[in-house]
């Protein structure tokens, strides 16, 4: 019997594919970020509201990912530049989007046409901040009902963030969530966030939201 | 929950590994795995079991290395275990902290014949 020293990192196989989906993004000029939260928190309302405000000055393409169904699909469909839902129900894996899932949606995109994809991950708040996808940013959305200990109770997701919105402003007199609190622990984690309180209902906070986004895709851009 | 995927690379990356070694077998494999990374380890010994099947993996015994988390504070630079789930400097009770350690996921080394 022999020891052989390996020292691999065991997500690399992912890694190594989301840079090579981050390069064919970069040649192309075309910006991502992967938004990811728990089910219900409005991933896809955040989508269409990006979409309704910013279609005149942006192509903006669209990747949903779910276990099952092509429900957001079809909400963002008409909207969006081009939509590719991923059903990872059909997948080894169903809880989070990985690289190679991203892979094969941007294969067939038309890139050239196309400045930011929106990713929509898995409605999970554990699994996604394990992979990455070759996203330039990442966003994590809380909303108002579940509750402000969700930095505590899952920190990995919201050290990784570029920013993090509170979505559901319009519910605050009803619940009780301490938006303090949850920003103190948010800052606590990650000092770089960006933090937004918004409602993609009410459209409050909206704006600021997308000046971001427009900022994210320019600097990107300089940067190529 | 995502312990398939995560087995299924620890399997290629054996195989790719002992076959660089012109080994037959795959006796034992030495993982590095952090609190905070999330897997669980039974779980991925279990999906290990069945991927590794008719290889020369199969068989092979998961060796896991748990690494505890270790967090440090931004404020005073104190490295300190979380005794909860709140993140707080046991020495200025600051709550800015980052993840020293405990993030590992790693294959550290095999034992082969």
């Amino acid at each position: 019997m022999k020891k052989i020293e390996v020292i691999q990192n065991i997500l690399e196989a992912n890694e190594t594919i989301a840079s090579r989906n981050q390069q064919l993004l970069d040649k192309h000029k075309v910006s991502a970020i992967n938004i990811m939260s728990a089910p219900g928190a409005g991933k896809t309302s955040l989508i269409l509201q990006t979409l309704t405000r910013l279609k005149d000055r942006l192509n903006i393409a669209v990747i949903e990912g779910d276990v099952a169904s092509t429900v957001d699909a079809e909400k963002v469909q008409g909207k969006a530049k081009a939509v590719v839902q991923i059903n990872t129900g059909n997948m080894p894996e169903s809880c989070s989007l990985m690289a190679v899932m991203i892979e094969s949606a941007i294969k067939d995109m038309p890139l050239d046409n196309i400045d930011l994809i929106l990713i929509e991950n898995v409605g999970n708040l554990i699994c996604p901040s394990e992979f990455t996808l070759g996203e330039h940013k990442r966003v994590v959305i809380s909303s108002l009902p579940e509750g402000d200990d969700k930095p505590i109770k899952y920190p990995l997701i919201f050290i990784d963030a570029d920013a993090v919105i509170i979505n559901k402003m319009d519910l605050l007199p009803y619940v009780d969530f301490d938006i303090a609190a949850f920003r103190h622990s948010v800052e606590g984690l990650n000092p770089k966030a960006e933090i937004f309180q918004l409602s993609c209902k009410t459209s409050e906070g909206i704006e600021r939201w997308c000046s971001w986004v427009l900022e994210q895709v320019e600097t990107n851009a300089v940067k190529r | 929950m995502h312990e398939f995927g995560v087995s299924e690379n620890i399997v290629n990356i054996a195989l790719a590994k002992a076959g660089e070694a012109q080994a037959s077998k795959v006796i034992q494999i030495n993982l590095v795995v952090g609190e905070m990374s999330g897997f669980v380890p039974d779980c991925i010994q279990f999906y290990f079991d069945s991927l590794s099947k008719d290889t020369i993996a199969q068989g092979a015994v998961l060796h896991f290395e748990l690494v505890p988390a270790q967090l440090r504070c931004r404020s005073c630079s104190t490295i300190f275990h979380p005794p909860d789930t709140l993140w707080a400097c046991p020495k200025c009770r600051g709550q800015s902290v980052e993840i020293f350690k405990g993030r590992e996921l790693y294959i550290e080394s095999m034992e082969v014949e």
